[in-house]
């Protein structure tokens, strides 16, 4: 079967991590790997597993090759400069910065409504992790407010992460609440420098209303947290989700409470950093979706 | 070397932001217009006024403010004559959004706090808290947790970024005596003139006051208390007691003893329907060198779930939890009563 074909533009340890993933699509064949440093240790692993290495930039690939998907694993920077080119040519995108250019998308939410879009956006590691906890919830009852807490190594925090947390809070927030369906978002971050390094955990508070029927919401939670880990290996419950009655601490609100982990599947990437696996996972997971499309108009 | 030609030190009482901890974050806007009202004049120079989490704190994870944050900063400057209102913010819970909300309300000291190897996260908001004008102060939180010289290089850090004074902070009260000079001296040698020192204790081993002290001997200039220890955990360095021993020191405070301990019984007291203790669980963070505000979550999940608060601590502090973790007491909680 032929497969659509794929560049991975960055060959950092997050487009590396990717390439070992896409390596494995049923779907996606990838193909070049472009950086911009020749000593890149990314492009000489992309060149050793058979795919098209060149420390020339996105400019070199596009005068040069076609691919139909690029995963954009640079800057939110670098993306807001190619992000044009790609759709000038028509290649779809897969956005792992956060430039938030597309819209934003959590496989197990709303993948299928954003297929045909030219640049799709994974909002932040928090999101990936959390929202589709939000959104089992307020597919069952209304949420007022959510708000999430992520807590991840610090060595799997990036330099990039730590200039500008507050792009990680706010974009979190905002997915919260557009994709989550909660009508007021937060988001939390938390580093964590303990030794060995633990594994990404995500708390994910939802208001409730006092009546809901709390076993259909908990329901809920499971079915989706086997949704994500359908392309998450390492994605999974801590405990049963866990309830409480309003108090003046909580501003008077019923609330449920899911404990989530996620451990990477090691691909390139430790297994601690699931923070990091969970978006090379997602954005695996959206280039098929892409993918199965291009395959299919083309079929 | 003294903080200026009034003081040798300057005391920022905590007891509107960490005492927030201890009546789970339900100051009303009387509570801190009388608070600050006798601070203000028993002339303690800075007072700060938050969520005990910080701005953004108010939150399902860390419980919810009676009173939006902003209004009782408002409040404060308001009352406020001669003292300087201080807030806090932890990067990842709150914003640069809030920072110049606080400034607005007329706050004219930032103080941001991050746990002590995380640095860098905070130089966005020094950043910003410089180019509006405000008087910043950087935390270095659970300071116990590592040596002087890791301490120093962070310090230098937020130094870097516009913090102009740079605090250790004892967030567990485990610090001991030389453990605080040590830490104290190395960040006065890495910073020089770049930036001052400051020592923020608790009480959770009964050294407050003798920490603030050895702080201040080690070139400290800026000394954090809470008056009748208002804080979280077993609460932090009294006020009333620090200024009445750096008088018999001939320390310079510019705090009047007599009115500081009046302030205490008669203001601040009533407010505190449950005084911070230095009792089985706060010994117990002090001990086991965990978070003082888990203190009154641990409590909380202790009592939901039917097991001991000492042990979600002990767990807590097995598992290295840091500040904002507050999340995880739960799922701990949850684990321990699984497995009775």
């Amino acid at each position: 079967m032929t497969k659509a074909t794929a560049a991975i533009v960055g060959s950092g340890n997050i487009g590396t991590d990717l390439m070992y993933k896409l390596l494995r699509s049923d779907v996606i064949e990838p193909r070049w790997m472009i950086g911009i440093d020749p000593e890149s240790p990314g492009l000489k692993r992309a060149a050793d597993h058979g795919l098209t290495a060149t420390a020339e930039g996105v400019d070199w690939l596009l005068a040069n090759e076609r691919p139909d998907l690029v995963f954009e694993a640079t800057s939110a920077y670098v993306h807001r400069e190619n992000a044009p080119k790609y759709r000038e040519l028509g290649i779809q995108a897969v956005d792992l910065t956060p430039a938030a250019l597309g819209p934003a998308v959590v496989p197990a939410v709303n993948l299928g409504a954003h297929v045909d879009e030219p640049n799709v956006s994974l909002i932040t590691c928090g999101g990936q992790a959390t929202i589709p906890m939000v959104y089992a919830v307020s597919r069952v009852v209304p949420v007022e407010y959510a708000e999430i807490v992520a807590s991840v190594a610090s060595p799997s925090a990036g330099p990039g992460t730590r200039a500008n947390i507050d792009e990680f809070t706010k974009t979190t927030a905002r997915g919260v609440e557009t994709i989550g369906g909660a009508q007021r978002g937060k988001a939390i971050i938390i580093l964590n420098p303990a030794e060995p390094p633990m594994l990404m955990q995500d708390t994910i508070f939802c208001a409730i209303p006092a009546d809901a029927d709390r076993d259909a919401i908990a329901a809920s939670i499971k079915e989706i947290a086997v949704e994500v880990a359908a392309y998450v290996p390492g994605y999974r419950l801590r405990t049963e989700p866990q309830f409480d009655d309003p108090t003046p601490m909580s501003g008077g609100r019923a609330r449920v409470a899911v404990f989530v982990e996620v451990e990477g599947a090691g691909d390139f990437l430790p297994p601690y950093s699931g923070n990091l696996d969970i978006m090379t996972a997602a954005a695996t997971r959206v280039g098929e979706g892409f993918a199965q499309r291009i395959l299919a108009e083309r079929a | 070397m003294s903080y200026s030609a009034e003081l040798d030190i300057r005391v920022t009482d905590s007891s509107l932001r960490d005492g927030s901890h201890a009546i789970r974050h339900q100051f009303t806007v009387e509570n801190v217009r009388s608070i600050v009202a006798a601070l203000d004049e028993a002339g303690v120079p800075v007072i700060e006024v938050t969520h005990g989490d910080g701005l953004g704190g108010s939150s399902f994870n860390y419980g919810f403010s009676a009173v939006p944050d902003q209004d009782l900063i408002s409040t404060a400057v308001a009352t406020a004559k001669q003292a300087k209102i201080a807030f806090l913010m932890l990067p990842g819970v709150g914003i640069t959004d809030d920072i110049r909300q606080a400034a607005d309300n007329g706050a004219s000291i930032c103080r941001i706090a991050t746990h002590c190897t995380e640095a860098d996260i905070s130089i966005q908001h020094f950043k910003v808290a410089r180019s509006i004008g405000l008087e910043t102060v950087g935390f270095l939180m659970m300071a116990h947790s590592q040596p002087p010289e890791v301490l120093a290089r962070q310090a230098r850090i937020m130094a870097d970024a516009g913090a102009q004074c740079v605090y250790v902070v004892d967030s567990a009260g485990s610090l001991i005596m030389d453990g605080v000079s040590d830490r104290i001296a190395a960040l006065v040698a890495e910073l020089g003139d770049d930036a001052q020192v400051g020592f923020h204790g608790h009480e959770n081993l009964g050294l407050g006051v003798a920490n603030s002290l050895l702080a201040a001997r080690a070139g400290a200039k800026q000394i954090d208390g809470s008056t009748r220890r208002f804080g979280a955990g077993a609460g932090n360095t009294p006020v009333e007691a620090f200024a009445a021993v750096t008088e018999r020191l001939g320390i310079k405070t510019g705090i009047d003893t007599l009115k500081i301990i009046d302030a205490a019984e008669e203001t601040v007291a009533p407010v505190l329907t449950n005084p911070p203790a230095l009792d089985r669980l706060s010994l117990t963070m002090g001990y086991a060198g965990v978070y003082s505000s888990f203190l009154k979550h641990a409590e909380i999940q202790a009592r939901k779930y039917g097991v001991s608060g000492a042990e979600i601590l002990i767990e807590a502090g097995r598992r290295n939890l840091v500040g904002g973790q507050e999340d995880q007491l739960i799922e701990i909680a949850v684990g321990l009563a699984q497995r009775k």
